[in-house]
């Protein structure tokens, strides 16, 4: 077994009364991508902030390269490259200078991070707007700065909290495509979002979180396999067909049926699932598809993802 | 509260300075224009109407004054509008405690770049007034500059106040409360414009909680040569309450800032 970078054990947080991060453990290993899955509200920016020494741990055990995160701040926040929800990218400097003074907040010199700077700007395709003022910079351009920053003292571990959220489809899948990059180089990542699609993409391991706490743990394609199901069959029927279509299912067989608002969904259904949506034969009222990291939501909570 | 300091302080600094250099001409020409401004206005063309009962030129009476005030205007700008548009709106503190440097790291710099900014002012006028002196007299003792490193109080002093400020500030408009209530008030009562020994007591007694009051009257014994012990007490009055409000500036902030 590798060892864990990152361990929580038991990890609480309270604001007031209010409960959000509600015991939870888990290790992220060298070399992984790790995602933190859930909604807004599910505790996922807490969980970062606590590992990021921004946030006092209220209880349990919060460990960063063999650090108690509470005892040594300053060397955990080191060894971490951070990627915060919003950019925030320093617009009285340009482009290079952000870099640079970053660095510098890590007590690394020009000359030292010189070569670094260079190598970062240029595979984040940037190196032509070195001397630009961030402002002027697209929201990928943004992005993608932001990320080179969190790179500037060689981390061990890189956070990206919810890195594409906000970004248009093409700009999403750069920063995807360059975060594979930096996977297949050893990069360590924490990666939280709310988009099923990323992390079944870019996440070695993942944990989904619902208010507060750890529904499940795996790997993507494993916990689609065992909640999911490789088969979800989708229904936009009226109440009473629909349940014509249902009632002929073979009782007993294990699966199971979740209503979303007008959509009904149909888990481990296997053949008969493939036979209703012949019959129905309009792909609108009955989709058959794969299974994915959303059915597994929905199946755990209950209910589906509000954002 | 032992506040967690570092060489990061520094770094803050220097990201201040990096900042500001990016604009120097805006930044040179406002620090450049104020004080001929400033005197041409009061000095002379108010200073004209003006008799005072010591019976110097209303100009000269002017210098401390001015030495005191144009500092704390920039340190206060530097650090309340200044901080709270880095600490709210472009999350620059953000970023800086999410590495090795802490916010107490955080504050401090920003309090020595304030700090900083009212020096180079201060510097600037007292350098104004100096070539000036042919003229108008402004400057009557060598002692004078010492006004530079007494400076450095004041300039943490006005800096911390304006932290303490911009931590508990929630919207842009909150500052009006700070510049009506706080700055305001120092800049027409803090002595700076007419001898308060000619006030009423109770206003003299209010005097003494103003820090302003205690800064100019460390530079007016500097700048005209009489020099008095209760000077050594205003300087230890301002220490003081600077470290006062140093401290609250670092518990807002972390407070604001860790939760």
């Amino acid at each position: 077994m590798t060892s864990a970078l990152i361990e929580a054990r038991g990890l609480v947080k309270h604001y007031g009364d209010f409960v959000a991060v509600d015991d939870i453990s888990f290790d992220i290993r060298e070399g992984e991508c790790f995602g933190v899955l859930g909604p807004n509200g599910a505790g996922k920016t807490t969980t970062i902030r606590m590992i990021t020494a921004t946030s006092p741990v209220t209880a349990g055990e919060l460990n960063v390269a063999g650090m108690d995160v509470a005892a040594e701040p300053r060397r955990v926040k080191a060894v971490l490259g951070v990627v915060p929800q919003d950019d925030n990218l320093d617009p009285d400097l340009l482009v290079r200078q952000n870099l640079e003074v970053y660095a510098r907040y890590f007590g690394l010199g020009r000359d030292e991070v010189r070569q670094r700077i260079d190598e970062a700007l240029e595979l984040f395709q940037l190196d032509d707007r070195a001397t630009s003022n961030v402002d002027d910079l697209s929201g990928g351009m943004q992005r993608r700065l932001t990320i080179a920053r969190a790179l500037v003292n060689n981390p061990q571990v890189l956070i990206l909290d919810e890195p594409t959220t906000g970004l248009d489809p093409q700009a999403r899948h750069l920063v995807w495509q360059q975060l594979r990059l930096l996977k297949s180089r050893g990069v360590t990542m924490l990666l939280t979002t709310h988009y099923m699609e990323e992390a079944t993409h870019l996440c070695d391991r993942l944990v989904i979180m619902h208010r507060g706490k750890i529904l499940v743990e795996g790997r993507p394609h494993d916990l689609i396999a065992e909640v999911a199901g490789p088969q979800v069959l989708e229904l936009r029927l009226p109440s009473q067909e629909r349940d014509a279509l249902l009632a002929e299912f073979p009782q007993g067989d294990g699966f199971s049926v979740e209503q979303v608002e007008d959509l009904t969904y149909v888990f481990g259904g296997g053949s008969a699932s493939a036979m209703a949506a012949e019959r129905v034969g309009d792909p609108h009222r009955a989709h058959l598809r794969p299974g994915n990291m959303e059915d597994v939501f929905l199946l755990l909570t209950g209910r589906g993802l509000l954002d | 509260m032992t506040p967690d300091i570092s060489f990061g302080a520094v770094r803050v600094w220097q990201r201040n300075r990096d900042a500001t250099l990016r604009n120097w001409k805006t930044e040179f020409l406002g620090i450049a224009i104020e004080p001929f401004a400033i005197i041409l206005a009061l000095g002379l063309a108010l200073g004209q109407f003006v008799e005072l009962e010591s019976g110097e030129k209303y100009v000269e009476f002017l210098a401390p004054g001015l030495l005191a005030l144009f500092p704390m205007f920039a340190a206060t700008f530097e650090c309340a509008w200044g901080s709270y548009v880095r600490l709210e709106m472009q999350g620059t503190y953000e970023s800086i405690i999410a590495t090795p440097i802490s916010v107490d790291d955080v504050i401090t710099g920003e309090i020595l770049w304030g700090t900083t900014r009212a020096l180079v002012n201060g510097s600037y006028i007292l350098l104004v007034s100096s070539i000036l002196n042919p003229w108008l007299h402004m400057i009557d003792s060598p002692w004078a500059i010492l006004a530079v490193p007494v400076g450095i109080l004041p300039g943490l002093l006005f800096s911390s106040i304006s932290i303490c400020f911009a931590s508990i500030a929630r919207a842009m408009s909150h500052f009006a409360y700070f510049f009506n209530l706080v700055i305001n008030p120092l800049f027409w009562f803090g002595g700076a414009f007419f001898p308060f020994d000619a006030m009423p007591r109770w206003v003299q007694i209010l005097g003494w909680f103003m820090p302003l009051k205690h800064v100019v009257d460390i530079y007016r014994g500097l700048v005209t040569g009489n020099l008095e012990l209760s000077m050594l007490g205003s300087l230890a009055w301002l220490a003081v309450v600077t470290a006062f409000f140093y401290v609250l500036a670092v518990r807002l902030m972390r407070r604001r800032l860790i939760h």
